[in-house]
């Protein structure tokens, strides 16, 4: 995750494009301590096991390790990354394992498990995402992310 | 967890088991802690900031989050949002309580002093007495109403919403506390809810290995049992049989199944049988015994069956219908018994019936 580019999509996916099956785009994190530690702060969680290396130690930790707001984060962003910017999230379901640990990288994968165009409201259709993001010990993080796509294939649909 | 079959014989291996002082300590904190559920984690938070674009912008640098509706007016109405929106996945961020409190509440802690008297408070009181001391998130489920927008205030409400009996898990044990979160905003309109799950626990400990290792738990001896442990001491493996029809039975006991005579004289057995069944005991765990621990049902060839342990085997290469012959070991002065090991070569020669 360079701060300097982004593959982000620019264009927002439409509902009737999504079918249950497609796969996101593979997306390696690299876990520096800059991201620890700059996105535990984002959050306002001053906890020093998510700054602090020393403390993290002392306290039973092998270092210092991702806050779970940070996690949420890097998951809505990898959502939002695949669908496009007008996708409206509306649930967010983490289960966390292994913990961010520094100097590894964390694999974001996921796929299209559920469309529901029912359940859509204002002429958008809802999707859900199944996805896992592991790290060198394991899954880190496995969960769903729920979320409202446009519907039809024109600018009038949003 | 799996865990010795008690009831088919409790004669070679005594089950490992909690103490009973343990169990009814463990009870009586169950209570105590589901005494808290349903009710309020602590008073309702206010934010101290209004949703705003400046801790937005830190968000989505930190995140490595590009999308423009997070920053740009004109991007976010293009996509079809009244302006910008912050990112749904900052709605814990904007009720954190910052970094004086923080640090407030490390002193408060450290130096022992105010432990708090919300719900919230009693409840981590209670885990860190009982030894639950270390915490960790497990889960998080978020669901959004509606997007926030800058200039926002918003508020929480949270509940406890279940505690978890007492669980055994990769990080050692400990209990999940549930707690439920309603956000709502300026208008008192609901925005958002939240279910987090954190797991209490008692850091599993590398324990130095103790100078003097417990004794195993005794056998209860009865008239019944007693020679099978008497056999045990002298290195044979003994069987009850019935003096009136020849009928073998263990675990011991007082008649005969097949004709009700209380007449009984012991066979020696040959030691060799086969697994019948086996479970691999993790926990609980009692400092007597090695663990993983390999408890096996031996089906002796003579035709009955003992519940014992199985040495020189790992977990993952036990198999049921494994040969083993038994050998014996003396875990003190007082206890020797039969323990199982696998048949590693082809059997010699029949050895002759001792008895």
């Amino acid at each position: 995750m360079s701060p300097e580019t982004s593959t982000a999509n620019p264009t927002t996916l439409r509902f009737e494009e999504v079918s249950v099956g497609d796969h996101l785009p593979e997306v390696p994190v690299p876990l520096t301590r800059t991201l620890i530690v700059s996105t535990a702060i984002a959050s306002r969680d001053y906890q020093d096991v998510h700054h602090d290396s020393v403390l993290a130690v002392e306290r039973g930790s092998k270092d210092i390790f991702m806050n779970i707001l940070s996690t949420n984060g890097i998951v809505g962003r990898y959502v939002t990354d695949w669908s496009g910017p007008g996708a409206v999230l509306t649930d967010v379901n983490i289960r966390l394992g292994a913990p961010n640990y520094p100097d590894d990288t964390m694999t974001l994968t996921g796929s299209v498990t559920e469309v529901d165009p029912a359940s859509g409201v204002d002429g958008k259709g809802a999707v859900v995402v199944t996805l896992r993001g592991a790290n060198g010990l394991g899954d880190h993080v496995t969960g769903t992310v729920r979320l409202l796509l446009p519907t039809g294939d024109t600018e009038a649909g949003r | 967890m799996s865990k010795p079959d008690t009831t088919a014989s409790d004669t070679a291996a005594p089950a490992p088991a909690a103490s009973d002082t343990a169990a009814s300590d463990s009870a009586a904190l169950d209570h105590r802690l589901q005494a808290l559920v349903g009710k309020p984690t602590g008073p309702t938070v206010t934010a101290p900031d209004l949703v705003n674009l400046p801790m937005i912008h830190h968000w989505v640098e930190a995140m490595g989050d590009f999308n423009p509706v997070y920053v740009d007016d004109a991007a976010a109405r293009k996509e079809g949002f009244d302006g910008i929106i912050a990112p749904p996945t900052m709605l814990q961020a904007w009720i954190m309580r910052g970094l004086r409190t923080s640090l407030e509440m490390d002193r408060a802690r450290v130096s022992g002093e105010a432990r708090g008297d919300s719900p919230n408070d009693l409840l981590m009181a209670m885990l860190d007495d009982a030894g639950f001391t270390s915490v960790v998130a497990t889960n998080c489920d978020q669901h959004y109403e509606r997007p926030l927008v800058p200039g926002d205030q918003l508020q929480v409400t949270s509940v406890i919403d279940s505690v978890s009996g007492e669980k055994a898990t990769g990080l050692g044990v400990g209990h999940f506390v549930t707690t439920r979160s309603e956000y709502t905003d300026q208008n008192g309109d609901p925005v958002a809810t939240m279910l987090f799950r954190i797991l209490k626990f008692r850091p599993r400990e590398k324990a130095p290995e103790p100078k003097v290792r417990p004794r195993r738990p005794r056998p209860a001896l009865t008239q019944d049992n007693r020679f099978f442990f008497e056999g045990a001491k002298e290195h044979k493996l003994l069987i009850q049989r019935c003096s009136n029809c020849g009928t073998l039975r263990h675990p011991p006991r007082p008649a005969c199944a097949t004709c009700q005579s209380f007449e009984w004289d012991a066979l020696t057995a040959s030691g060799r049988g086969t697994i019948y069944s086996f479970t691999v005991n993790h926990y609980p765990q009692v400092p007597a015994f090695d663990y993983p621990l390999v408890v096996a049902l031996v089906e002796l060839e003579e035709g009955t069956r003992l519940v014992a342990n199985v040495a020189g085997i790992t977990p993952e290469t036990v198999a049921i219908g494994m040969p083993v012959i038994a050998t014996f070991e003396a875990f003190d002065d007082d206890l020797t018994l039969p323990v199982f090991r696998p048949v590693t070569e082809a059997p010699a020669t029949t050895e002759t019936e001792k008895s």
